[in-house]
């Protein structure tokens, strides 16, 4: 396999060992035209879902705007991972991503190829490369078949037998899973929540997938199952080179698993960056208020945490609040804000963050403003393929 | 809450256009497929006199050699406007709402609705009420009591009550309670204004009968209404508010659990308007079923046609109440 | 401060305990459960989901209970309240509720505590209130269920209740329905309608576990303050140690229907001693320490009630079941008093339990 090989060069051989600050040092160097290539590249996604009325004619009188351009890459082998709250649209993106829903404007880019427009017939192909693990183990599995019928399933789907025969391989995948080969016989509902899930990552390893989607792969299982799921998910990736997009709420879990995180707000990325910079020095007033309203599982913390409490609820994507849309919820904002949307910039190297007054870092208000006086053009651009935005 | 009804009732006039239109459409084209002429059609209602010269003036009065959209213009015209036959010189005026004549006794289908209306109005109302009442008590203490003796015995009656056809337990009680007891007078109907008492009393058997086999499925369907909405999460809350059980039962729990339920009944209710075919013919009640009847064995399409069209104003008018009544019930239902 | 009041409360439970044979029993604490046991026939077995579980609240205080799911933390506080199935439970044990026992209780007296005596807040906000009726409608009743006033006394009651969970407008969001409230104002609207008695116990079950992390702070917060305001006693029931440690005074940590460790948050944040509690805390992964390499999970998963172990439930999963010469699979711990105030059901010397955790666990973490 030459798994390994592909591996040797990802940042996360690297940073892990070395801690915050060299591993944005690697973050840089890995940049554009840095060593780890980008396996897939989303740029300006968006998904607008109508919204219509009418009685015998329907009229589309606004658009929820779940994904409103949303841009980011994920290099070979590393794990990105999207957080949010409910209604952000991590789980929309994942889903445009896997090209199980389509996108209403921006492009998709897998292995240099744009799979935006591709039918399903021409996405047939591709999808042994692009997988997806659910967040509800159970429902994702036909009752009535065997457990060695659904995973031989994926085989059969792409008209592939592999060569030690469909049993075989079924077998071997669910070792790998840590489930034991007699269980190809047995059915979902014999099997935990935790053997359920594993159950599911090894339909999706079936066809050796080269990106798995994880949609809240961990958040239906109890404490101590999630762990071993998520060690799972971490020696799988060492083991085949798996590249990951993982979607989760809970900010504990994602930076645990991801190399490089992505915080979204109202269907926009807000931040994004290497996983120790991102929580040691949070840019965004957002990712600083998520940060500091998960609770710490140590008493002796409590007096002395700093405390940051959002006000209120997050506005509705049907009409989200102009410019900046953290504006209505954040305390540091000024006019600014709500004139004139802050553009996603590079304020360190490998962190990008989109607030007119980010924390943590040098750069200065006036230069941010130049920048987003710069901008607007380039997210009209944006805007212009997005009919529906403009209704 | 008015956009909503005013959406819906919009909604109930395009289904009836749609359903005059298909029905029309099918009784147009009936005649045709059997391979019988506009001729033929004329002959049925001349009778014995069969002259070329009444044959082409019955054609031109009924305007069967019309085509198919002048004539169901003509159709929907007698209904809002009325319109005139014309029959060779004289012209027989069919006011509004006008629906035709019947083919085999010349007299208005409207008028013979009118005629027939009462009668199964009095058999569907009167049944409703009973099942209404008896299914869902039943289902609620049998959700309530779930697993007891009265629950296993009144869901076996309700298996009994869907399985045994109308006719044999109508036909079983008329033997039992007019001939060999003789508690009850053979059924026949008399007008309710005429005297309300024995309305009623020679409704019993057909109303029994009638609400037996529906009381079976709204026990059914009460039943297991109740039992999911009593483990619903705010039926807990409801308890852990401290409300007592009576109130937990009948404010929490059947009021979701009537809701689905109303809907079926609206829709039962309606059809039964249309006519409880076997019903009448059970008891030999003359209502509308029975004119359905008629008028498709005799193939006298004027007659089917009417009832056919008075069913389906009857299923939306009733529709319409369940779904108004539904948004009033289930706030949820307003916004969507 | 809150720890030594722990602990000294805590060592007079064992002098109570050490007694506790005795017939008469008289509760000192706002909340005692001795002995709890509330098992269900079903076709399969016995399940017993509470097996034999004591604690004690007092007003003011607050008690969080932690376990995974089917580990009898819910059955527990539905229990307290009388709610769980009475038809089908075996209930056995003493629950006492301010000096007045609940366990012989008739289901009347019981409910006449309800929501008055103590109240409960649940995990699902949406489908905890009845979708036909306003948020207003609901407080009303709960009110007026235990207070014989007009309507209109009621609604203005329940409008200052809406108005004191932090509700904006309340004066309009009354007449409005739980669909069109938002997840974390559907949360507060229950914690009115919970407070709008002013019980003295409040139970909380998984109150945060179906809301968004910074809606989550603002309701854990709200407990906070209104128990400060109201100086109830609460039980909060969780699988999150993050929720439980930042509110908790003491905790309990459930496994298979039993209480494996039970004392103030301290000794179980700081100083734990089951192995099952050093499981949880190494299974999830922590924002307040340097990210660890791997996660240290439990092996294997929950057991079924029904067919619980012999001896310590949790011994399949132990690591460290091999220490305690074969004790384990064949002798069911007693819960017993490691320190004061901090008890702990295992069957490893306590000394070697410390010396595991200094050695071992901790430095992991």
């Amino acid at each position: 396999m030459s798994t390994s090989q592909d591996r040797a060069d990802t940042p996360e051989d690297t940073a892990a060992g070395t801690g915050g600050d060299t591993a944005a040092a690697t973050a840089t160097a890995a940049g554009p035209a840095g060593a780890g290539e980008p396996l897939l590249e989303v740029d300006n996604l968006g998904k607008h879902f109508p919204v219509t009325q009418g009685i015998v004619f329907k009229r589309q009188i606004g658009a929820v705007k779940a994904v409103d351009g949303v841009s980011f890459s994920v290099r070979k082998g590393e794990t990105l991972g999207l957080v949010g709250e409910s209604g952000c649209g991590k789980t929309t993106t994942g889903r445009m991503i896997m090209r199980l829903l389509d996108s209403s404007f921006g492009k998709i880019t897998f292995e240099g190829r744009d799979i935006t427009g591709l039918s399903q017939g021409q996405m047939r192909p591709l999808r042994r490369d692009l997988q997806m693990i659910f967040q509800d183990p159970y429902s994702s599995l036909n009752p009535r078949q065997t457990v060695g019928a659904i995973i031989g399933a994926a085989f059969k789907l792409q008209g592939e037998t592999p060569q030690q025969g469909t049993r075989a391989a079924v077998q071997e995948l669910l070792q790998l899973v840590g489930l034991s080969p007699e269980h190809y016989n047995r059915y979902p509902h014999e099997f935990s929540g935790g053997q359920r899930q594993r159950i599911g990552i090894a339909r999706t390893l079936a066809l050796k997938p080269k990106l798995i989607v994880a949609d809240e792969p961990v958040s239906a299982l109890d404490v101590s199952v999630q762990a071993q799921v998520v060690n799972l998910l971490e020696d799988l990736q060492d083991e085949l080179g798996l590249t990951y997009v993982v979607i989760a709420h809970d900010l504990s879990v994602v930076r645990h698993i991801s190399d490089r995180v992505a915080v979204m707000y109202l269907g926009k990325i807000v931040e994004v960056g290497d996983r120790n910079d991102l929580y040691a020095k949070p840019m965004h007033p957002y990712t600083n208020a998520l940060l500091s309203a998960v609770p710490i599982p140590d008493p002796a913390q409590r007096a002395g945490r700093e405390r940051i409490r959002l006000q209120g609820d997050v506005p509705s994507p049907l009409d989200p609040p102009p410019a900046c849309r953290f504006h209505t919820r954040c305390w540091k904002a000024q006019d600014i804000c709500k004139q004139v949307e802050p553009p996603l910039v590079e304020l360190s190297p490998g962190h990008q963050a989109a607030c007119h007054f980010p924390e943590n870092t040098t750069v200065s208000q006036t230069d941010l403003v130049a920048k987003a006086a710069v901008s607007p053009g380039a997210s009209a651009d944006g805007a212009a393929d997005a009919p529906q935005a403009q209704e | 809450m008015i956009r909503y009804i005013i959406r819906r009732l919009l909604v109930a006039v395009l289904l009836l256009a749609i359903i005059s239109l298909v029905t029309f459409g099918i009784f147009f084209l009936l005649p045709k497929l059997a391979g019988q002429s506009t001729d033929d059609l004329a002959a049925r209602y001349l009778g014995r006199e069969v002259t070329p010269e009444g044959l082409a003036g019955v054609k031109a009065k009924l305007g069967l050699d019309d085509s198919f959209l002048v004539r169901y213009w003509h159709f929907i015209e007698g209904i809002f406007v009325g319109t005139d036959y014309k029959f060779g010189t004289s012209v027989t005026h069919c006011p509004a709402p006008c629906m035709g004549f019947s083919y085999r006794t010349n007299e208005p289908v409207f008028d013979l609705l009118l005629d027939r209306a009462p009668i199964t109005f009095s058999i569907a109302i009167g049944a409703a009420v009973l099942w209404l009442l008896a299914g869902v008590t039943i289902g609620v203490v049998s959700a309530l009591r779930r697993g007891s003796a009265f629950d296993r015995g009144a869901m076996s009656m309700a298996l009994a009550g869907v399985s045994l056809p109308m006719f044999f337990t109508g036909l079983v009680s008329i033997f039992l309670f007019c001939r060999q007891f003789k508690i009850l007078p053979t059924p026949r109907y008399e007008a309710f204004l005429g005297n309300p008492a024995t309305w009623a009393q020679n409704l019993i058997l057909p109303w029994v009968t009638l609400a037996f086999l529906y009381a079976a499925m709204y026990a059914r369907l009460t039943r297991a209404g109740m039992l999911e909405t009593m483990g619903e999460d705010y039926i807990r809350t409801a308890r852990a508010k401290g409300l007592p059980e009576r109130d937990v039962i009948v404010r929490h729990g059947l009021r979701s659990a009537l809701t689905p339920i109303i809907t079926i009944f609206g829709l039962d209710i309606g059809l039964l308007l249309g006519g409880a075919v076997i019903t009448e013919t059970t008891f030999s009640f003359a209502g509308l079923g029975q004119l359905m009847l008629q008028g498709i064995t005799r193939s006298d399409l004027p007659v089917a046609l009417g009832v056919t069209m008075a069913t389906g104003l009857f299923v939306i008018v009733a529709n319409l109440v369940v779904d108004i009544l539904y948004a009033v019930a289930d706030p949820r239902v307003r916004l969507a | 401060m809150a720890g030594k009041a722990s602990k000294a409360r805590g060592a007079e439970t064992i002098d109570t305990a050490a007694t506790g044979a005795a017939a008469a029993h008289t509760p000192s604490a706002f909340l005692e459960v001795r002995d709890l046991k509330i098992h269900f026939p079903s076709d399969d077995g016995l399940v017993k989901s509470v097996d034999g579980l004591s604690f004690e609240l007092e007003r003011g205080r607050t008690l969080g209970i932690v376990g995974e799911s089917g580990s009898g933390k819910s059955v527990t506080s539905l229990g307290i309240l009388g709610l769980h199935n009475r038809r089908n439970a075996k209930v056995s044990g003493e629950i006492w509720l301010d000096g007045q026992e609940l366990v012989g209780a008739t289901e009347e007296q019981v409910r006449r505590l309800r929501g008055r005596d103590m109240a409960m807040i649940f995990q699902d906000p949406l489908s905890s209130m009845h979708p036909f009726y306003t948020v207003g409608q609901q407080i009303v009743e709960a009110y007026r269920i235990h207070h014989d006033v007009s309507k209109k006394a009621a609604r203005k009651h329940a409008i200052e209740m809406l108005g004191r969970v932090g509700i904006p407008k309340p004066d309009r969001r009354v007449d409005d329905y739980p669909h069109q409230f938002s997840g974390g104002m559907r949360q507060r609207a229950m914690i009115a309608m919970a407070l709008s008695c002013d019980p003295e116990l409040l139970i909380a079950d998984e109150p945060t576990t179906a809301l968004d992390v910074t809606v989550q702070a603002q309701i854990l917060d709200l407990i906070r303050d209104l128990q400060r305001e109201f100086n109830s006693a609460v039980i909060m029931i969780t699988h999150d140690l993050g929720v439980v440690a930042e509110l908790s005074d003491d905790i309990l940590v459930m496994y298979g229907g039993r209480s494996v460790e039970y004392g103030s948050v301290e000794d179980v944040f700081h100083r734990p001693e089951h192995p099952y509690t050093w499981g949880l805390l190494g299974s999830m992964p922590r924002l307040d320490r340097d990210r660890t390499e791997r996660l240290m999970p439990i092996k294997g998963t929950p057991p079924s009630l029904i067919n619980l172990p012999p001896g310590c439930a949790f011994s399949p999963r132990c690591a460290f079941e091999g220490l305690t010469d074969g004790k384990a699979t064949t002798e069911r711990p007693e819960l017993r008093e490691s320190a004061p105030g901090h008890k702990v059901a295992c069957h490893l010397p306590a000394e070697r339990r410390r010396q595991i955790w200094a050695e071992e666990i901790a430095p992991k973490l």
